[in-house]
């Protein structure tokens, strides 16, 4: 299981700018990222490489943040792939939150990161389904 | 703490004798301005008013209205009725929305806004044993001169902190004791921040009661504060145009506001009809004072809305006492028809547990009215999902809707990113006034 990190983000100029700009300073690097918005307000989930730290900092620049688990998956790149793991998860009765990829390829299978609502569950089937998942430290060293 | 009272002989006078007091006063303050204050003088022959007209206290309805604009149109000493050798201090209203209001006052206006406000001081158990800080800004404004001099009066030892530096306030607060804190409502809930985020526990402040005036604020934002710095929250009343605070102050029984009814008779009018209303029914506050020298004024429409209540109050007081002010004729939206009071935001935001921060913005857009409210974020609210976002979102609209009764935009924004004030707060932008 993976940390991520979401940011609360107002529909304002400049504020995504500004948030990147506090984790580029603290020598936080992204490892993915997607944001999800409405027209009043943004809420961004990121990947980093040093989650506690990139906390604290944008705690103490005031941002509104939490962390939740996510599943690192490692879905086959070909057609079907995803829509194979997706039942997966369906067949298990786990309902997928949401979910984005990652930039970087990981030993030729897509990575995409899985927000699930019974996660030790879906940990579970996907993983006896022979689907492997990345921890945080693989995903680092990535 | 202590019931004490610091002018029994005024305070607790027999109500038919006050009436006397007050009859002989506004005959004479009805003299005064007659002959010395020559756009009341007018006013009062426009009106057929002779000043042997007013005979009883009833007789006050006879007498014009005096308004912001009045004082405004014969700025800076048209309502002066001392001569200038005679006033000793100005103080004066901002004036953002057009000219500034210039009161004067002679050593006994001083003399008698010192008392009143020594009253309100002693109704909330200060002494001369008390630490008093003065939070309210220095200068023009009568809320830090004014408390000031009231609390010197009771032998109390004041900082004069004035407004700002919320780090040396807190540092003061917490190293000289403060028992009492004057200052605006808003600021206070700033200082409270202030002090969470300090080195410093609550328990280690003496602070005990908070004089907080000079806005209206809801009986929510009163729990909030008395819980959040660990006191009791005491509404203060003034105005420039009248004096400045202690016009009128709530007593540690914390039921409405003891008017100090010798220097200042109030009325509550139809703000539409202008004809009195009957005690307890809410409607525009007039003032008269009945004992200045410098400026008096009479039947002064305050814009405030409250209702007025008589009978001895559990503190000893037999004087007449203002409810919260429920808005101001000025502060209020009218919004697609109906009105909406920023303090009604306030209340709904402190239901649902959350910091009263806010600002509201008001636009006509294709000749509809349109209202955005923008409240604060907290780390409680927030989740990575949409739609449990959403659903906090849902929660804040429903019950300021429920409140106010129109719809409007919400905004959430990140915390803390909202104004904070300290002095008068100005949370409204009405942009349908360019």
């Amino acid at each position: 299981m993976v940390k991520q990190l979401s940011v609360f983000l107002e529909n304002s100029k400049g504020r995504l700018a500004s948030m990147t700009r506090a984790l580029g300073d603290a020598g936080i690097d992204l490892l993915a990222l997607s944001i999800a918005d409405t027209t009043s307000f943004g809420i961004l989930r990121a990947i980093v490489d040093d989650t506690d730290k990139a906390m604290a900092v944008l705690k103490e620049a005031g941002y509104t943040v939490n962390t939740t688990e996510v599943l690192a998956v490692l879905v086959p790149d070909s057609p079907g792939g995803l829509a194979g793991v997706l039942g997966l998860l369906n067949d298990a009765h786990v309902n997928v939150e949401y979910l984005y990829s990652f930039v970087r390829k990981a030993q030729g299978n897509a990575l995409i990161l899985f927000k699930v609502d019974r996660v030790s569950e879906a940990a579970r089937v996907l993983h006896e389904a022979g689907i492997q998942m990345l921890d945080q430290p693989e995903i680092i060293a990535l | 703490m202590e019931n004490r009272i610091w002018d029994p002989i005024h305070e607790c006078m027999d109500p038919e004798q006050r009436r006397q007091l007050q009859l002989n006063r506004l005959k004479m303050t009805v003299a005064r301005c007659y002959a010395l204050q020559a756009p009341y003088r007018a006013k009062m022959d426009a009106a057929g008013v002779k000043p042997e007209d007013i005979q009883t206290l009833e007789d006050i309805a006879l007498l014009p209205f005096n308004t912001k604009q009045d004082l405004r149109d014969h700025y800076p000493k048209g309502y002066f009725a001392a001569d200038q050798a005679d006033m000793v201090r100005i103080h004066s209203t901002s004036g953002t929305t057009g000219n500034p209001v210039i009161m004067g006052y002679t050593h006994k206006d001083l003399d008698v806004w010192q008392e009143c406000m020594a009253r309100a001081l002693t109704s909330v158990g200060a002494d001369q044993t008390s630490v008093v800080q003065v939070s309210y800004g220095y200068g023009l404004f009568t809320g830090g001169l004014g408390a000031h001099d009231g609390a010197q009066r009771i032998g109390a030892l004041v900082i004069p902190t004035s407004g700002g530096n919320t780090h040396r306030q807190v540092q003061l607060m917490h190293d000289m004791g403060t028992t009492h804190l004057c200052c605006t409502p808003s600021y206070a809930l700033y200082l409270a921040e202030a002090i969470e985020a300090s080195p410093y526990s609550l328990e280690e402040f003496k602070l005990r009661v908070g004089l907080f005036g000079a806005e209206a604020w809801s009986e929510d934002m009163r729990a909030e504060l008395e819980k959040r710095l660990n006191i009791k929250a005491r509404d203060i009343y003034g105005l420039t145009e009248v004096t400045g605070p202690s016009v009128s102050m709530q007593c540690l029984e914390g039921v409405g506001m003891h008017v100090q009814e010798d220097h200042f008779y109030p009325e509550i009018i139809d703000p539409d009809t202008l004809k009195p209303l009957p005690d307890g029914q809410v409607g525009e506050l007039v003032f008269s004072t009945i004992s200045k020298e410098g400026v008096p004024l009479l039947r002064y429409r305050t814009r405030d809305l409250c209702s007025l209540t008589r009978g001895t109050c559990v503190c000893g007081r037999t004087t007449v006492r203002m409810s919260r002010i429920l808005g101001r004729t000025d502060d209020m939206l009218i919004i697609r028809g109906v009105n909406v009071f920023p303090t009604q935001i306030e209340s709904a935001l402190l239901n649902l547990g959350m910091e009263p921060n806010y600002m509201i913005t008001v636009d006509r857009i294709n000749n509809l009215d349109q209202m955005q409210v923008e409240v604060e974020m907290s780390d409680a609210m927030f989740s990575d999902e949409m739609r449990q976002v959403e659903a906090v979102e849902n929660r804040i609209r429903k019950e300021i809707e429920n409140i106010i009764g129109i719809s409007f935009k919400l905004k959430l924004c990140e915390p803390k990113s909202l104004p904070r004030f300290e002095g008068k707060s100005k949370r409204v932008k009405d942009l349908r006034k360019r």
